[in-house]
């Protein structure tokens, strides 16, 4: 571990981080979007979708908070301003992320005449927490600016992460129902698609917009040649999704993995993306990762924990998917 | 009110709110494991009764704790900045650890433990439910490591105003570790006990005689009679290992305004900042130099001695509410045990009594927080770090704004999280048709009906 010299740390926390905000972007987006479908549902879909997502919710929000823990212990000044700048929308996503965690449970345990107002405050909670996780992307891709311009573009893309949220639950719903409900799974996955991809473009344009550098990063030459592929296999991607969700009730062999791999393909790719963008930027066009991170001392402590427990995480959450394969059954503590 | 005290009632309220839950799940958890061992060797099934309803009870909690510590992660950052600008070093690896060797090790199990018993083996699931159950050991030893370093700091040199790590067994085997973690481990016993033991006598009081019941609630009685006396040793020693490194604390938690030999033990006394003494005061002769110093006569430090001092009132009353919850707890406890193993019978009163209690250990482990965090102000690491300057520069408009919101949120989960417990009593009772709730005893005995009593 001493041999990893102290300016590689800060990347490789860096890196740790990016990798952890994905999986929680991935894993609890399907769970978040999974309780903005549920507006509109019959109770017996509803049950059924709570369902599907029981043994898993709590360990998707665990990616969380490691993100914001490393983020916190290897770069605690970005932390703080980043924290501190984004102090309204994080209180609110918190309080949704408490409301949707607890009705989870008192839903299926409080009286039967409070259940409608519980799934009603987990729908509220998931969107409040999705709405400002968009707001929040949006906001950091221009450097807190707190112009008009830039507070329009960050709840558009509060708009377009929802949705994008939304494709995640309706692809993850495809794979783990049947019947009615896997059918309405697969049309609103269809209608999710365009405005995740309007997201996506709107990102793309931004981005280069507010920040010279970006600009700078993109379309200087050789690295557009060498960024091509991104946006290319993005849309080809999302084009793929949408043509095979269109005729997915004719072809009936279809995997229905396949729509939650692609979707995940579009989160993998946009991280890249974004990524590719900032770096080496922790807050962008304020901190670099070098200026912001802790003691090199302190992050190779912590790089033997993550060393010996990160590949154990990743096995007993491979362990836990596989227990609970194949289509989701009513949850039952017995 | 100024910025720094509304960071402060937040911090305090988010903390509050979290801990509750943690207390109950630490301790559940083993208990939950217990039935299952008891069921997995008697093959007695009133075990998987007792199991099947309170896992109910355990995964609701476990939910409630899990989301308010969430808001934990990014409170450091939100409105105390400074604390890991100044001891990330120290804290960052501590907190890393809980989420690497903890949260995850309890979030992932916990999902088998809920709902995979009708996809793995029995001895699979019961091996979930001790993983969860060390999950929430773990997470707790991390973060007390952390807490009773900002008491008892050690292990560290400070360079350039940064705390940088010289030894981390000195760091992690900090001086008040040891005691503090004990100390909350049976804290946390006590509340389970009390909590298994309050809802079980509110199914009894509702004649709900049943063998799971009458198991949860022998396991709680008697699980709570040998805890309490553990954990008033283990709490005096904790209050001298206090009064070793953190005397200030101790004087105020006694309130001892001037250096005094054979200071009295107050039962009562209405402290005052101003005049800087105490009004009303009953007390013992001599016996807090005897508790604190082992000799009538020993030299108990005054709060105007130390050149920083935490408030009086909030420790000295704090300390009275943790002590006399606990000698409650002993008395009822033991008195319960006593009744069992003689006759096997609890009286209805003592039943009432247990239902009073259900929630005593939240009282009393919020009020020995109190004592123990207030007790360190003005510091946030003791004389390190102070309070004030690791605050941020949240405007007051905001966070009287994110205050309000989580005080409202807490109050409604609050109501919502009590009252379900007791709907879910209610709803596993099923009442027998001569009901007699004019019955002076509930006997624990299944053989004899309940004549006078209420036989387990």
């Amino acid at each position: 571990m001493s041999a990893i010299p102290d300016d590689l740390l800060p990347v490789i926390f860096l890196g740790l981080m990016g990798v952890a905000m994905l999986l929680y972007a991935v894993l609890d987006g399907y769970d978040l979007g999974t309780g903005l479908l549920m507006a509109g549902k019959s109770e017996v879909h509803r049950d059924q979708m709570i369902a599907s997502i029981g043994p898993f919710w709590d360990a998707n929000e665990t990616w969380l908070v490691l993100g914001v823990g490393v983020l916190l212990v290897a770069f605690p000044v970005a932390h703080g301003v980043i924290l501190g700048a984004l102090y309204i929308p994080v209180t609110l996503m918190l309080a949704g992320l408490i409301l949707r965690g607890v009705s989870f449970d008192f839903r299926a345990k409080a009286q039967a005449k409070h259940k409608n107002l519980w799934d009603c405050c987990f729908i509220a909670g998931s969107l409040l927490a999705t709405l400002t996780q968009g707001y929040m992307l949006g906001s950091y891709i221009t450097g807190f600016s707190q112009t008009l311009p830039a507070i329009l573009f960050a709840l558009l893309s509060a708009l377009c992460v929802t949705c994008a949220y939304m494709l995640m639950g309706a692809c993850w719903l495809i794979l783990k129902t049947t019947d009615e409900l896997q059918q309405q799974s697969i049309k609103s996955a269809r209608r999710t698609v365009p405005l995740t991809a309007l997201g996506l473009v709107a990102v793309s344009i931004v981005n280069p917009l507010v920040s010279p550098e970006i600009l700078q990063k993109w379309l200087s030459t050789p690295q557009i040649f060498l960024l091509a592929p991104l946006p290319i296999a993005t849309a080809a991607l999302l084009y793929g999704l949408y043509r095979l969700l269109d005729r997915y009730t004719e072809t009936s062999n279809t995997s229905e993995a396949r729509p939650l791999m692609m979707t995940t393909g579009v989160f993998i790719l946009a991280f890249i993306g974004l990524a590719y963008s900032f770096f080496p930027m922790v807050v962008p066009g304020q901190l670099t990762v070098w200026e912001a991170a802790s003691s090199p001392d302190a992050l190779r402590i912590i790089l033997w924990g993550c060393l010996f427990t990160l590949p154990t995480i990743l096995g007993y959450t491979a362990l836990s998917y596989f227990l609970f394969r194949g289509k989701s059954t009513a949850l039952s503590y017995m | 009110m100024d910025a720094l005290l509304l960071a402060r009632i937040q911090f305090a309220a988010n903390i509050s709110f979290h801990i509750l839950f943690p207390t109950i799940t630490i301790a559940l958890c083993w208990i939950l494991l217990y039935f299952k061992i008891q069921f997995h060797r008697s093959r007695d099934p009133a075990w998987m009764t007792a199991y099947a309803f309170w896992v109910k009870i355990f995964a609701l909690s476990f939910a409630l704790g899990v989301v308010s510590g969430i808001t934990m992660s990014f409170q450091f950052g939100t409105n105390w900045p400074g604390f890991m600008e100044t001891v990330g070093n120290v804290a960052g690896p501590l907190l890393a650890y809980e989420v690497l060797t903890a949260f995850f090790l309890e979030a992932t199990f916990l999902g088998i433990m809920l709902f995979g018993s009708n996809r793995v083996p029995p001895w699979v699931h019961t091996l979930a439910t001790a993983l969860v159950a060390i999950g929430t050991g773990m997470s707790a030893f991390w973060i007390i490591v952390l807490n009773s370093w900002m008491h008892t700091p050690a292990g560290f040199e400070m360079i350039d105003g940064q705390a940088h790590v010289t030894n981390w067994i000195e760091v992690i085997f900090n001086p008040s570790m040891p005691y503090r973690l004990t100390h909350m481990l049976i804290a946390s016993g006590l509340t389970a006990c009390f909590l298994v033991a309050g809802l079980s006598a509110y199914r009894l009081l509702r004649d709900d005689k049943t063998a799971g019941v009458r198991k949860a609630m022998k396991t709680a009685v008697y699980g709570a009679a040998l805890l309490i006396p553990v954990q008033i040793f283990v709490g005096d020693l904790h209050g001298l290992n206090t009064l070793e490194h953190q005397p200030q604390k101790i004087a105020a938690m006694e309130g001892v305004w001037e250096t005094e030999r054979g200071a009295p033990l107050l039962l009562f006394a209405i402290p005052d900042e101003k005049t800087k003494q105490n009004h009303y005061e009953i007390g013992i002769p001599k016996l807090a130099s005897l508790i604190l110093t082992h000799e009538l006569d020993g030299e108990i430090k005054g709060i105007e001695s130390f050149e920083t001092s935490p408030p009086v009132a909030p420790l000295f009353y704090g300390f009275r509410v943790m002590v006399g919850i606990g000698v409650l707890m002993l008395l009822v406890s033991w008195y319960a045990a006593f009744k069992l193993v003689r006759s096997n019978t609890l009286p209805r009163i003592t039943l009432r009594i247990l239902v009073a209690m259900t929630f005593s250990g939240w009282i009393a482990t919020l009020a020995g927080w109190y004592v123990t965090e207030i007790g360190r102000q003005p510091w946030l690491v003791q004389g390190v770090l102070s309070t004030a300057a690791s605050a941020g520069n949240a405007p007051a408009s905001n966070i009287a704004a994110s205050l309000t919101l989580y005080l409202s949120l807490y109050a409604v989960l609050l109501l919502a999280y009590v009252s379900t417990l007791f709907y879910l009593a209610r709803s596993a009772s099923t009442p027998p048709a001569n009901r007699n709730t004019t019955d002076r005893f509930i006997s624990f005995n299944p053989i004899t009906p309940a004549t006078g009593g209420a036989t387990l």
